[in-house]
């Protein structure tokens, strides 16, 4: 069973991923003009993309323990995944700077002194460089600092997820829970890798 | 007394004339369009449009029924506003549990174009219908030692279901200062365009006090002290760096998280433009001597 969804898996083009995942923005643009989010879609879409964005970002980061202690196999939807996060983020960026705020002085402003929006803005710049390296000429060039410098994935998510419990009002689970949930995939990375065959080592787990 | 305060726009703006007053308020109404009709003219036409009534409605921060935004259109409708009273306690000669079906009855039903600006940075036009705080308080005789009016939102955790997460402390509670209470701007709000109150928005009674951020027109009100000490207010209670007593609307004072300089109109789809945030919410001129020397940075 396993085998035959791997093998599924690793059939789906990487054109594909993107076509889907570009779908879900052009969804909220087109919900936006139909009324469909409501009467506030620029909050709306903020909302959503910021949202979904994480989502996808902890999805990347799933891939790695679910091989490990499963055997699902997402390994060669990594790329695209965390490809598609970053093209979320990005426009969770840019309708806040466009459409939200869209004084350019205010963004500055808001950039400089705003705690969240800098801890998101750091977290955006990390994605960054991650998002355009993510190509096959980059991991040739860069060797094995390719490996090092994606591992800042797990940086950026957590202050991703920080980001979300700074910008709540009043006290909500959810954001707690992302932020436990990533900070959990980083914890058990740090399980040591030879043993964790071991029976008592898997209960621990 | 009614009609202390005269709206920059005419009834007519809003809604026909026969049709801004709710059957409920009609008979008490009556009195109140008699006055207007004699009341001075609307001074200069204002460009204030009303913001749609189907926004109003399905665009509300009102977390006893959810966090987001269309929460409470979707799980208002579970509140139960009959019978509904106010208990009116603390500094007063005639305390006591007032039924609104009485209240009403001695109250004149106005409208009042109002801006509504909420902390978030985002407003609305609202055309509400309602009675002078004032005219409430007077009926209970307010006592010369009260400086401060405490109110208190209706706690029903069954029909307010955003009440059963902890998001804030329940019942949620708001206050005023007297002289704020007492300004012919506050008002006791028991409908809009002319219908009443949408539970979505409050009802069956809230407060609206124009020049202040959103969340101390408190909804859904049964109880009201009065008091000679300031009381806690849940935003404030909540997140004190964030949210004062005051919380009067001013383009000079940031919130923490974003600036309160400008606000985007809530209804214009995605490219709507933002606007200047006025000091005072735009009734500078009516309100301003209220804060004489005092320092509004730091009673935010
Ligand atoms: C320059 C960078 C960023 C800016 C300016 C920014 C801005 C914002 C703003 C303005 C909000 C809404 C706050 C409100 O309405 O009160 C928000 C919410 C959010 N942002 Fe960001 N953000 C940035 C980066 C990020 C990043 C990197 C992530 C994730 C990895 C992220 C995830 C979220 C999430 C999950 C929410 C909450 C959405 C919800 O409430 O459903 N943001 N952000």
């Amino acid at each position: 069973m396993i085998n035959t969804l791997n093998t599924l898996v690793r059939k789906v083009p990487n054109w594909l991923l993107y076509l889907v995942g570009a779908t879900y923005p052009a969804w909220l643009l087109y919900a936006g003009f139909t009324g469909g989010l409501g009467v506030d879609p620029v909050k709306a879409m903020e909302h959503a993309l910021g949202k979904v964005g994480l989502q996808v970002l902890i999805a990347v980061l799933l891939i790695s323990p679910l091989r490990r202690f499963t055997k699902f196999n997402f390994l060669s939807w990594r790329r695209a995944l965390g490809v598609i996060a970053f093209f979320y983020i990005l426009l969770h960026f840019l309708v806040w700077m466009v459409l939200d705020v869209q004084i350019i002085s205010q963004v500055k402003a808001d950039i400089l002194k705003r705690p969240y929006i800098i801890v998101g803005m750091i977290s955006l710049l990390i994605l960054l460089p991650l998002a355009l390296t993510s190509n096959n000429l980059s991991i040739r060039k860069l060797g094995p600092r390719w490996r090092k410098l994606h591992k800042m994935t797990y940086l950026a998510v957590a202050l991703g997820g920080v980001h979300y419990i700074m910008q709540t009002k009043g006290f909500e689970y959810e954001p707690y829970i992302y932020l436990a949930v990533v900070l959990g995939l980083i914890a058990i990375r740090k399980l040591p890798k030879k043993r964790a065959g071991h029976p008592a080592k898997r209960q621990a787990a | 007394m009614a009609h202390r305060w005269t709206n920059d726009l005419t009834h007519d703006d809003v809604t026909p004339k026969s049709a801004y007053l709710n059957r409920r308020q009609l008979m008490a109404g009556m009195a109140g369009l008699g006055l207007a009709a004699l009341a001075p003219k609307a001074q200069a036409a204002s460009d204030l449009t009303p913001t749609d009534f189907d926004v109003i409605t399905q665009y509300n921060n009102f977390y006893e029924f959810g966090t987001g935004k269309e929460d409470p259109a979707k799980h208002a409708h579970r509140l139960t506003t009959q019978p509904w009273s106010i208990k009116i306690d603390g500094m007063v000669d005639r305390p006591g549990d007032y039924a609104l079906s009485d209240i009403l009855s001695k109250m004149t039903i106005e409208e009042r174009l109002y801006r509504f600006r909420c902390v978030e940075a985002w407003s609305m036009v609202v055309p509400w219908n309602g009675f002078e705080l004032k005219d409430l308080l007077d009926l209970a005789g307010v006592q010369s030692s009260a400086k401060y009016v405490a109110f208190e939102t209706l706690y029903r955790p069954d029909e307010m279901i955003g009440q059963k997460s902890p998001f804030l402390d329940w019942p949620y509670v708001e206050g005023l200062r007297l002289d704020e209470a007492n300004h012919p701007l506050t008002l006791m709000a028991t409908g809009l365009y002319g219908k009443d109150m949408p539970k979505q928005n409050g009802a069956p009674i809230r407060l609206v006090v124009p020049w202040k951020y959103g969340f101390k027109s408190i909804k859904s009100i049964v109880r009201i002290t009065l008091t000679d000490k300031e009381p806690p207010t849940s935003w404030n209670k909540s997140i004190p760096g964030e949210y004062g007593f005051y919380s009067n609307v001013n383009p000079e004072v940031d919130h923490p998280r974003w600036s309160q300089a400008s606000e985007r109109p809530i209804g214009g789809g995605f490219f709507a433009k933002r606007i200047p945030t006025l000091k005072f919410n735009g009734y500078e001129k009516e309100v301003a001597s209220l804060y004489d020397g005092m320092d509004l940075r730091k009673n935010y």
